[in-house]
């Protein structure tokens, strides 16, 4: 996939996957590939670098998790802010989507 | 499963990460990499070719490359400082930043801490500095170490008038000194006076300082503006007569500007050229005085109307020199001593009897040290500044204990939070810096605080010293030794009771300290003990001081109550000097009686009359007496002169006989009003009047004055109102035959001081202009003169309210510990069925133990102080049991409500959530 259009969306992404429950790093990037049947596949290097930048900007929240019998791993969640910015990022997203299909439509058709 | 840590470390090692921080994204990335390599083997992948794989991701792209913008170099950490070693200084700062933020957190307990501190510090200081200036401290002139006072010794006998403030030489005396002596190479003489600036009307008085011409010089003082005055200023007859300013004053009354040539200012109705003005430093030689205006000696023959000059009676001058090189103070006082008998045979009053004239002749001269001046406020206020030093310092005892408790308990609370920072690996000694460095701020804090409140209790017991008559100026740079040390002893405790309580805590298992909650740990019963001891010891402390401030308040109130033998309210006092009048001796009486006569007239006086010495006033005239026919010994008697109805205004009843009338006049025969003393010391068990008392004259030609006593009344006060009653003889003013510059007329009105002031005012100027009055009111006369027992009182009050304070915080606080600390036995107490009641008595009892303790040492100790401050007391004994008891009840009472606020706590406990908190 066009890198450009990847690295757009790919906040929408992380933040739509972590709005139901926490998840941890190597889930969100398994979840993303799975999800879109390969098309899109995030490897350590681009996928942490994103995950902290999100953190820093406080839209998730990441917490070390000991489940019993389990290694401790690192848990992200959606925190307030980042639950307005994916409301945003969706709205935006849907209108763009909306507004590019009318338009090849309109040329196709 | 591969080990993946080494190689993202090395990877990220460029990123210079924070090693917390590094350790999270090692280890999360790890993860990353085990999940990919076991999705990889499970899928058939191989080892070797899942682990490469797997190592790929850290490359493409470098991982250190895209992680470099989301991770920051160096995350603000809210972690203390960390074991990183670097150097010693930076470490410091660093320990107090983060002491400072820890105490902020702590607001409560940090003001309490820096209160108390401020208090003890700033008391001390303040009373110190106070006591320096009075008794220890150096003249502000050059070498002040060679200056010295010639004088006669204090309790050599002598008779006469005395002015001034320090009446040790008459003129006469002084001029042979300074032609005979040859130990000093500089010599001078002084005096002190007030000195009337006003041409005519309401007085308005300055500080006066008579000099002799070498006095600048003697004493070392440049000029600020001009020339100071000089031998040629102090010429016989005064010819151009010149004066000083002090800086003080010049800036006060001319606004500091610039001197025109020639200007001159008015002493006493005669101008004087203003020759120039001494620096600020410059006071005089008298501590705790300044002058406004000093003029030469000289100008007292100009000045007065009869000059002390010229009277060998009248003692007023002090004088002050330097030795001449060579000449010890041993040598120059065998000087002296060989040189006293001249000057005091050419010297000798003419009319002076036998017994007089050989006092006077025995009398000899001596040289003293003068390196701290001359003082009255040191003989007067040694003693109590003293004591309220002493107090202060139990303030300061007790404010430390209440601090040293405060830290124990917050140690204790800290318990935790120590044991886990162990636990996580910070170093014992870095932890007990950081707390150094806590307790540090504190101790800095209160003594800044501290140093800010001593500069205003400075300054408010100056005011509160300074009275009308005296005005108190006193320097008062803050002192940097006692603050030094007050701050030291501080910073002690603070170290002392922060430092122990933590070491011991970090001394122990932190699992221990996690697990209780700090209540239950070894050496917490020791620490209630100490805290017990520190409160007992307040309770102690407070009611010693208690008992002290109630003893001078008492003393207080029986000097403000006690009979002085007149009313002393809603009387005036009012002086008018009528020098500048220059009315003639024959004029005088019919003078005076028209002065009365308008003042009696004015609206709203009930009374008045006129006398030459005002009860209380501090002025004094003393004469032998005797009973003519009976053969008790001649004994000293008090004199007053008063006009008829005097005795009327005062309100003094009579016993027997009549008031002074106009049947007492010039050439009728001489009588006498005597007190109830007179009569019991001199005539005991009869009736004095019509009786003649004897009186060996001085004021007179020298000869026996003949009196007839014609009335006898009550007791009344003269100088002050702590001593015994003495023998008063009262001679009418109509009988007079002094020439006096002024009067004292006593007015007695409903009407306020304000009201009357203008209209009395207007009455005495409208019989001539040239009259000054000045307005006291009675009740600032009694109140000036019991200034210091004023001092001791108020000020020993506020000290003890204060130790009453603090001691009741530092129970409280005990108190509070040692519920929270039986809180799981309370809990099953209440549990098992105990009443409310029971827990309260339960905790009173145990507080009540400590207060009890604390009083019966308090009571002990308050018995042995009381017999320091026995001397400024009146009317009562140093152990007076009802004083000892009811300082003692007000404590207790105050210390049931402290306590009672825990108390009410515990037995409010929830059983059930106290037994849960295992």
């Amino acid at each position: 996939m066009d890198r450009q259009l990847k690295k757009g969306s790919t906040e929408l992404l992380v933040l739509s996957l972590v709005e139901r429950r926490a998840r941890h790093g190597y889930e969100i990037g398994k979840l993303i590939e799975t999800r879109s049947g390969g098309a899109l596949r995030f490897n350590v290097a681009s996928l942490y670098p994103l995950l902290y930048r999100l953190e820093a900007r406080g839209l998730i929240e990441g917490r070390w998790v000991e489940k019993p019998s389990q290694r401790r791993r690192r848990y992200y969640r959606l925190t307030v802010e980042g639950r307005k910015m994916l409301r945003l990022q969706q709205s935006t997203w849907a209108a763009f989507v909306d507004a590019m299909r009318r338009i090849t439509e309109a040329e196709h058709a | 499963m591969p080990d993946w840590s080494r190689e993202i470390r090395d990877r990220l090692a460029a990123l210079k990460l924070d090693p917390g921080r590094e350790a999270s994204v090692v280890e999360e990335i790890a993860q990353h990499l085990d999940d990919r390599y076991e999705e990889l083997t499970a899928r058939g992948v191989s080892p070797e070719e899942a682990r490469r794989s797997a190592l790929d991701e850290l490359d493409r792209p470098a991982l250190a490359a895209v992680l470099a913008g989301s991770l920051p170099r160096r995350e603000p950490t809210r972690l203390p400082p960390s074991e990183d070693g670097t150097g010693w200084l930076s470490g410091i700062g660093k320990d107090f930043r983060y002491g400072a933020r820890r105490l902020r957190l702590d607001p409560l307990f940090s003001l309490v801490v820096v209160l108390s501190l401020a208090l003890g510090i700033g008391a001390n200081t303040a009373i110190f500095q106070l006591l320096d200036a009075v008794r220890l401290r150096s003249l502000p002139v050059a070498h002040p170490n060679q200056l010295y006072n010639v004088r006669i010794p204090p309790g050599s006998s002598r008779s006469g008038n005395f002015s001034g403030r320090w009446p040790q030489l008459t003129s006469a005396q002084w001029d042979r000194i300074r032609s005979e002596q040859k130990a000093f190479s500089k010599l001078a003489a002084w005096s002190s006076d007030r000195i009337n600036l006003a041409a005519g009307g309401e007085a308005h008085f300055a500080e006066g300082l008579y000099v002799s011409g070498t006095f600048f010089d003697t004493v070392g003082v440049a000029p600020l503006r001009g020339r100071v005055l000089g031998p040629g200023d102090d010429a016989p007859g005064c010819p151009s007569p010149a004066a000083v300013l002090s800086e003080r004053f010049w800036e006060r009354e001319l606004g500091g500007r610039e001197i025109a040539t020639g200007e001159t200012i008015t002493v006493e109705g005669k101008r004087f050229e203003i020759a120039g003005v001494t620096p600020a430093r410059f006071f005089g030689v008298d501590v705790g005085r300044a002058f406004d205006v000093a003029i030469p000696l000289c100008a007292e023959d100009l000045i007065a109307d009869s000059p002390r000059t010229q009277k060998r009676r009248n003692w007023w001058l002090a004088a002050v020199g330097r030795l001449a090189p060579g000449w010890t103070l041993e040598k120059a006082n065998a000087h002296l001593a060989a040189i006293s008998g001249g000057i005091f045979e050419s010297t000798l009053p003419e009319t002076y009897d036998a017994t007089r004239a050989k006092d006077y002749l025995s009398l000899r001269l001596q040289a003293r040290p003068l390196a701290s001046g001359f003082s009255d406020l040191r003989e007067q206020y040694a003693s109590p500044l003293w004591l309220l030093l002493g107090i202060s310092a139990l303030v300061l005892l007790i404010a430390c204990a209440n601090i040293a408790n405060l830290m124990i308990a917050r140690a204790s609370a800290r318990q935790r939070e120590i044991a886990v920072r162990l636990a996580l690996g910070a170093s014992r000694r870095r932890l007990i810096r950081q707390l150094l460095a806590e307790s540090l701020v504190l101790a800095a804090a209160g003594a800044a605080c501290g140093a800010l409140l001593a500069r205003t209790l400075s300054r408010l017991l100056v005011t509160f010293l300074s009275t009308q008559d005296s005005p108190w100026f006193v320097e008062m740079p803050l002192d940097l030794r006692l603050l030094g040390f007050t701050a030291a002893v501080a910073a002690l405790t603070c170290v002392l009771f922060g430092l122990l309580p933590a070491v011991q805590a970090s001394r122990t298992e932190p699992i221990e300290a996690i697990k209780t909650g700090g209540r239950g740990v070894a050496g917490a019963g020791a620490k209630l003990s100490v805290r017990r001891a520190l409160v007992v010891c307040q309770v102690a402390f407070s009611l010693v001081l208690l008992v002290g401030s109630l003893l001078f308040v008492r003393s207080l109130r029986n000097l403000l109550t006690l009979d002085a033998g007149f009313r002393h309210d809603r009387i005036l006092s009012i002086r008018a000097d009528y020098t500048r009048a220059r009315v003639p001796p024959e004029q005088r009486t019919a003078f005076l009686r028209k002065l009365l006569e308008r003042v009696r007239a004015v609206p709203g006086v009930t009374a008045a009359a006129s006398a030459v010495i005002v009860p209380l006033g501090g002025d004094f005239w003393n004469d032998f007496v005797r009973i003519e026919g009976t053969e008790v010994q001649r004994k000293e008697a008090n004199f007053n002169r008063v006009s008829p109805g005097y005795f009327g205004t005062m309100e003094t009843a009579f016993i027997a006989g009549r008031d002074f009338d106009d049947r007492d006049a010039q050439g009728s025969e001489l009588v006498a009003i005597v007190t109830e003393t007179f009569a019991r010391t001199l005539l005991p068990g009869q009736n004095p009047v019509g009786r003649v008392v004897q009186v060996d004259e001085e004021a007179g030609s020298g000869r026996v004055g003949r009196y007839r006593i014609v009335g006898l009344v009550r007791d009344t006060k003269y100088g002050e109102l702590r001593e015994d009653f003495a023998p008063i003889v009262f001679l009418p003013m109509a009988q007079d035959e002094q020439s006096r510059h002024g009067i004292a007329i006593v007015v007695r009105s409903d009407l306020p001081l304000a009201t009357l002031r203008a209209s009395l005012t207007a009455a005495i100027t409208g019989v001539s202009p040239d009259i000054s009055v000045t307005f006291r009111p009675f009740r600032n006369i009694v109140r000036d003169g019991l200034l210091r027992e004023r001092l001791m009182a108020s000020l020993s009050t506020f000290f003890g309210l204060l130790a009453a304070i603090l001691a009741m915080v530092g129970l409280y606080g005990v108190v509070s510990f040692m519920v929270v600390r039986r809180r799981n036995e309370i809990g099953v107490r209440i549990a098992l069925g105990a009443s409310r009641r029971d827990i309260l008595v339960l905790v009173l009892r145990e507080a009540g133990t400590l207060v009890a303790v604390g009083l019966a040492i308090g009571v002990v100790l308050a018995i042995v102080a009381a017999q320091l401050g026995r001397s400024l007391l009146f009317g009562l004994q140093p152990s007076d049991p009802a004083t000892i008891g009811a300082a003692a009840l007000g404590l207790a009472a105050v210390a049931a409500a402290a306590s009672a606020f825990p108390a009410q706590r515990a037995a409010r406990l929830d059983p059930v959530t106290a037994l849960r908190e295992e």
